[in-house]
């Protein structure tokens, strides 16, 4: 499948295409063609595929570099290769909001941008915040505040609370509604998801 | 969703010159939140995406001399939250601050927003309708509630941009790259009746790139609104929505633009429901009128007649909101 790719991709003919047809090809070319096809098309050792990019990202502080197919969306980035699965995947279709990541100081849906857009950025997900020993006042908001069912949505919720407060700290009941509106909670969880939200703009506050 | 090659440009020139003649083997990606939807649902399955959102051709908010010039990577967030665009241009910062969710926003631009694709289920569902180089329009007969009151045929589509009835209204003017051509057209010409091209929902040709915004400033005096009617509450692609800018002067209307979003394929201006209004005072009569005349000629379908009393409502509530 990707060596098929691979070939097509190009509108020239690639090196894989060039030898298989070589066999009977190779006899029709003119010797004076030849050379230069070849030279056009043979690949260096490390042949630069079009359909793979080398992603440079910044997560939780950390600096990663890895090369991925283009078609890699972020939040796969985030978790098939760092292997950060405390961000979510619900819908896959920017509605549901499990997947919100912090990019470049912005609540993001990371399931609907590709790692290679946001190749040199700098993200904070779920990990970046606290650990089990030392919460995170948002984290520690909303187990006090029991912001969760399943809990599923649980981190994604908890993004949006990070870049909310850290836009508007003390927001009004309606600020925070209209601001945490892209997360959904399939539990519907939301009198309290919303009481976690004030109690963390106050515990940060102390 | 299948792999494509891919290579940010440095330059506008050097993005036009990787876009071919057809419309869906390379394709643009800005902030990509249509896009990705339509590549994993294999809507458009392109050998090649081309970046756009960082080129520096189509950033920032500039004045100009008849009021700013927005570039078409400017974040839909940046736009809702802009002071001077909230000067100038009120309306349009209000229909930025309605699209979709704050994540949404965040990652969407002005450009994408209004060369988004129809999201008719039919077309989602990658049924072979006219958007999909067929020649049938599945909602005509078929699952309809969401669909086309006004400019319908064959394509029933709605269009379901929010900043585009906030840009008619403002009177913009899109500016269009192809890399060594640039154009401008107005933004009511943007956009296309599906009598136009069923295919397509504006003018722009597979090697062009919308660049940036012209918005001439909101009219001294003038007081403006965008309302949205959703299915829900909170978020959703719009039912029904009104961008309206009126100027009153004495107590006389002397001025009103009426922008119709989700009934009708493109932007709808409803001309009618303006003259009801310009002369008179604008109060429960005219808005009244106004509402009803902005519906005129409306041909619902089976399931969408609804659309009918729910924009003259919104029409009327706007209006009066303004008054």
């Amino acid at each position: 499948m990707a060596d098929d790719d691979r070939e097509q991709s190009e509108g020239a003919v690639s090196r894989r295409a060039f030898l298989k047809g070589g066999a009977a090809a190779t006899g029709a070319l003119s010797a004076t063609l030849m050379p230069g096809v070849a030279e056009a098309q043979l690949p260096l050792a490390k042949d630069a595929d079009p359909r793979l990019t080398t992603v440079d990202l910044r997560v939780n502080g950390v600096a990663y570099r890895k090369e991925v197919p283009n078609s890699r969306t972020l939040v796969e980035f985030i978790r098939e290769d760092l292997k950060l699965t405390g961000t979510k995947v619900g819908c896959d279709r920017a509605m549901c909001g499990a997947c919100t990541v912090i990019l470049n100081g912005r609540n993001v849906y990371a399931c609907s941008m590709l790692a290679v857009e946001v190749s040199g950025g700098d993200v904070t997900t779920i990990e970046g915040l606290g650990t089990t020993d030392a919460l995170h006042p948002i984290q520690q908001a909303f187990i006090e505040k029991s912001g969760f069912q399943c809990g599923f949505c649980t981190s994604g919720q908890i993004m949006s609370t990070k870049a909310l407060l850290d836009k508007m700290p003390r927001p009004t009941e309606d600020d925070a509604r209209l601001l945490m509106s892209g997360n959904l909670c399939r539990c519907s969880a939301y009198k309290r998801i919303l009481e976690s939200v004030m109690t963390a703009s106050r515990l940060l506050q102390a | 969703m299948d792999n494509f090659s891919y290579a940010r440009p440095a330059t506008l020139r050097d993005a036009a010159s990787q876009l071919g003649r057809e419309h869906n083997r390379v394709m643009l990606i800005a902030g990509g939140t249509d896009v990705l939807g339509e590549l994993k649902d294999h809507l458009r399955e392109p050998e090649r995406l081309v970046p756009i959102r960082h080129l520096k051709e189509l950033q920032g908010i500039r004045p100009s001399r008849t009021g700013l010039r927005i570039g078409a990577a400017t974040l839909l967030a940046d736009i809702a939250e802009s002071d001077v665009i909230r000067q100038q241009a009120p309306v349009l910062a209000m229909a930025a601050g309605k699209v979709g969710t704050p994540q949404i926003r965040n990652m969407g631009t002005i450009g994408g927003n209004i060369c988004q694709r129809p999201r008719c289920w039919y077309y989602r569902n990658n049924y072979p309708c006219f958007k999909h180089g067929g020649n049938t329009c599945f909602s005509a007969a078929g699952e309809n509630d969401f669909h086309a009151i006004l400019e319908g045929g064959p394509s029933f589509i709605v269009h379901p941009s929010d900043t585009a009835p906030a840009l008619v209204a403002l009177g913009a003017t899109v500016r269009i790259s192809s890399g060594s051509r640039e154009r401008s057209v107005p933004i009511a010409e943007f956009f296309v009746t599906p009598r136009q091209d069923a295919r397509r929902e504006n003018v722009l040709q597979p090697n062009e790139i919308v660049t940036e915004l012209e918005v001439p400033s909101a009219p001294a005096g003038s007081k403006a609104i965008y309302v949205k009617e959703m299915v829900r509450e909170m978020w959703d692609f719009a039912l029904c929505s009104v961008a309206a800018m009126v100027t009153v002067q004495n107590g006389v209307v002397q001025n009103a633009r009426i922008v119709l979003g989700g009934v009708a394929p493109r932007p709808y201006r409803a001309a009618a429901a303006e003259t009801a209004l310009v002369g008179k005072a604008l109060d429960e009569a005219s808005a009244t009128a106004a509402g009803e005349a902005a519906v005129q000629g409306a041909r619902p379908l089976a399931k969408n007649a609804y659309k009918v009393p729910l924009t003259q409502a919104v029409v009327k509530r706007a209006l009066l909101s303004l008054a």
